[in-house]
């Protein structure tokens, strides 16, 4: 095709495609020009390119929403003096951090203490390169797409322990311990609560997986994992997983300001500072991204004729419900303590996680069954199971006279 | 239930949000450099110098008596009386500086201060650049008119008026039954007051 070809055809195709397609067709667009061995390369690099300006654009509006939506929960304004309603406050907060003083203890491992910030971004952001963000609209089309996600999401508790290790500071390293502990103990339900989506998909791939929940029951219920008892009960369990994953409050121990400063912020100044910020909320955005993909449909519509909206932008719009929810719980939610974070999650989160897909087996074996009975058997499991595990709860927190062990 | 209490919490939280948008009980905030809390009349910061009249210098009422700057517990305050070409006092400060980075607002110097000379301001947007000058305000800053003590402190001014007037007036009858001279009515209030008893 020559040069002109391509320019008169390219009004028809940004017209006439599905909105969809034509993001991909633009970029193979261009990337077709190029000689054969530059193709990929360039590929990739609008790619990156495109993630890390979409994603920072996000941070920063992410930033301000939950300043203001926090002070709206507190009965207040928040901040609304740089610029109409302070739109242009996260400005103000870059050019803060950029131009503070970037402070490196004395005793501190520099060469960690200047690693950690990267190494937590870098795995948040491989972990974007695998979410399905629109019809074709996904960086890597990994057939373990899922399996690399908690791979690489894992690299971010190396990331923490670097931190609170390099600071030479007690209360890094208290919060960083917090952090491991917490981050270990919540990614097993987190798992455990993706793998009834995998069975049930049969496919480990998350563009797959997306497809599996196209369609509508009825024509209106769509084909969503969350609309089935165990998707449902694998939704509750895995963003309360996520939560804790993200050290977002109630879980934000590692960061309890009133007990151990800042934990492995403590140490922590300027840009670095900016760059975990960023981090924790690259964090958000991604393990929202994949609840949508795992239970929401991914990019799908929710009613059968929204189909002509842009696909990407249903992702979007669902990854700014997640938000708000995220930014809801932190207003209302006080921090948990360490004991209670722990036997939340081994007590009540992995048992829940565990039943649940038991339920799942069940669910998949009984395809035969009329609909409304099969979902009520499993849904009364479910209920069954975490009636259970409150007596239990309940019980273990009664009040008993108190026993006092004094050193002898 | 398990979980119950989280979402009362949530739908407590939700209704502050929303709330806040439509409900002005619930948005309380006073955005301050536009918007202002009048004042309650009791409210005092720093002293100020009352003067009587329209003449700020003459009209003073300090007589330079240095018995704030003695009871002054961070002793912020700074006198020096008039003398004349002699050197005889001249019942009027030189100088009355109060350093208000170091005055804590106590009202001892309100409350020794035997002629009303000195008041509670409300004053209170002192912020400046320079804490070394700026920060220490001298007499024409602190002389302020007795209408501007009515106006902040209005029914206390009126007290201070009225007993003021009355020691004049014992003053007056004092003078009148001594017989020394023919008592004349006092023209200016501060130039004939003289502390009772």
């Amino acid at each position: 095709m020559t040069f002109m070809a391509m320019i008169t055809c390219l009004p028809h195709m940004l017209l006439l495609a599905n909105p969809d397609e034509w993001l991909v067709r633009l970029k193979q667009t261009i990337v077709h020009w190029l000689p054969g061995p530059w193709q990929f390369v360039i590929s990739s690099l609008i790619t990156i390119a495109v993630l890390i300006a979409v994603f920072g654009a996000l941070f920063a509006v992410a930033t301000l929403i939950e300043r203001k939506g926090l002070g709206r929960i507190q009965n207040r304004p928040g901040p609304n003096r740089v610029g109409p309603y302070g739109v242009l406050q996260p400005m103000a907060d870059a050019v803060k951090m950029l131009i503070k003083e970037d402070v490196v203890p004395r005793a501190a491992d520099r060469v960690v203490h200047f690693l950690a910030p990267l190494v937590l971004v870098a795995p948040v952001m491989l972990a974007f390169s695998v979410i399905p963000y629109g019809q074709g609209l996904v960086p890597i089309n990994l057939d373990a797409g899922v399996l690399f996600f908690f791979a690489v999401g894992a690299a971010s508790e190396l990331a923490v322990f670097m931190a609170g290790w390099s600071g030479h500071n007690k209360y890094s390293l208290l919060g960083a311990m917090r952090a491991i502990a917490q981050m270990i103990s919540y990614e097993i339900p987190l798992v455990l609560s993706t793998v009834t989506v995998v069975m049930m998909v049969g496919s480990l791939s998350l563009v797959q997986i997306v497809a599996a929940q196209g369609g509508y029951w009825w024509g209106v219920i769509p084909r969503w994992n969350i609309f089935a008892p165990w998707g449902l009960a694998g939704f509750v369990v895995f963003m309360i997983a996520a939560i804790a994953e993200s050290n977002r409050s109630p879980f934000d121990l590692p960061e309890g300001e009133s007990e151990i400063i800042a934990g492995f912020l403590t140490e922590y100044s300027g840009f670095k500072y900016a760059v975990f910020f960023m981090g924790e909320y690259f964090g958000m955005f991604a393990i929202s991204g994949l609840a949508i993909t795992l239970f929401l449909g991914g990019w799908h519509a929710p009613l059968p004729y929204l189909g002509w909206v842009p696909s990407f932008l249903w992702f979007f719009g669902k990854l700014f419900i997640f938000l708000f929810v995220f930014i809801w719980l932190r207003g209302t939610l006080p921090r948990l303590r360490m004991d209670q974070l722990m036997n939340y999650a081994w007590k009540c989160l992995l048992p829940l996680a565990l039943i649940n897909i038991g339920v799942a087996v069940i669910w998949r074996f009984t395809a035969g069954w009329p609909g409304p009975l099969r979902w009520l058997v499993c849904a009364l499991l479910i209920v069954l199971a975490f009636v259970w595990l409150e007596k239990t709860w309940m019980k273990s927190r009664e009040l008993k006279p108190r026993t006092y062990h004094y050193a002898s | 239930m398990l979980g119950e209490g989280i979402i009362k919490g949530m739908v407590e939280t939700a209704r502050n949000f929303f709330g806040s948008y439509h409900d002005p009980a619930r948005f309380v905030t006073i955005q301050y450099p536009e918007q202002r809390v009048p004042l309650k009349e009791n409210n005092r910061n720093f002293p100020f110098l009352v003067f009587d009249g329209a003449d700020t210098e003459k009209g003073l009422r300090c007589v330079a008596c240095k018995i704030c700057e003695k009871e002054c517990p961070p002793q912020c305050i700074y006198i020096v009386p008039e003398r004349d070409a002699h050197g005889k006092l001249q019942k009027h400060p030189k100088i009355f500086d109060i350093d208000i980075s170091t005055c804590m607002s106590c009202q001892i110097c309100v409350e020794v201060c035997p002629f009303d000379a000195i008041k509670m301001d409300q004053e209170f947007e002192l912020s400046t650049g320079d804490r070394f000058s700026n920060l220490l305000l001298h007499k024409q800053d602190l002389a302020k008119p007795n209408d501007y003590y009515h106006k902040i402190h209005p029914t206390e001014a009126t007290l201070v008026d009225a007993q003021l007037a009355k020691e004049r007036q014992l003053a007056a009858q004092r003078k009148a039954g001594a017989g020394a001279a023919p008592a004349s009515p006092p023209k200016h209030a501060p130039e004939k007051l003289v502390p009772v008893g």
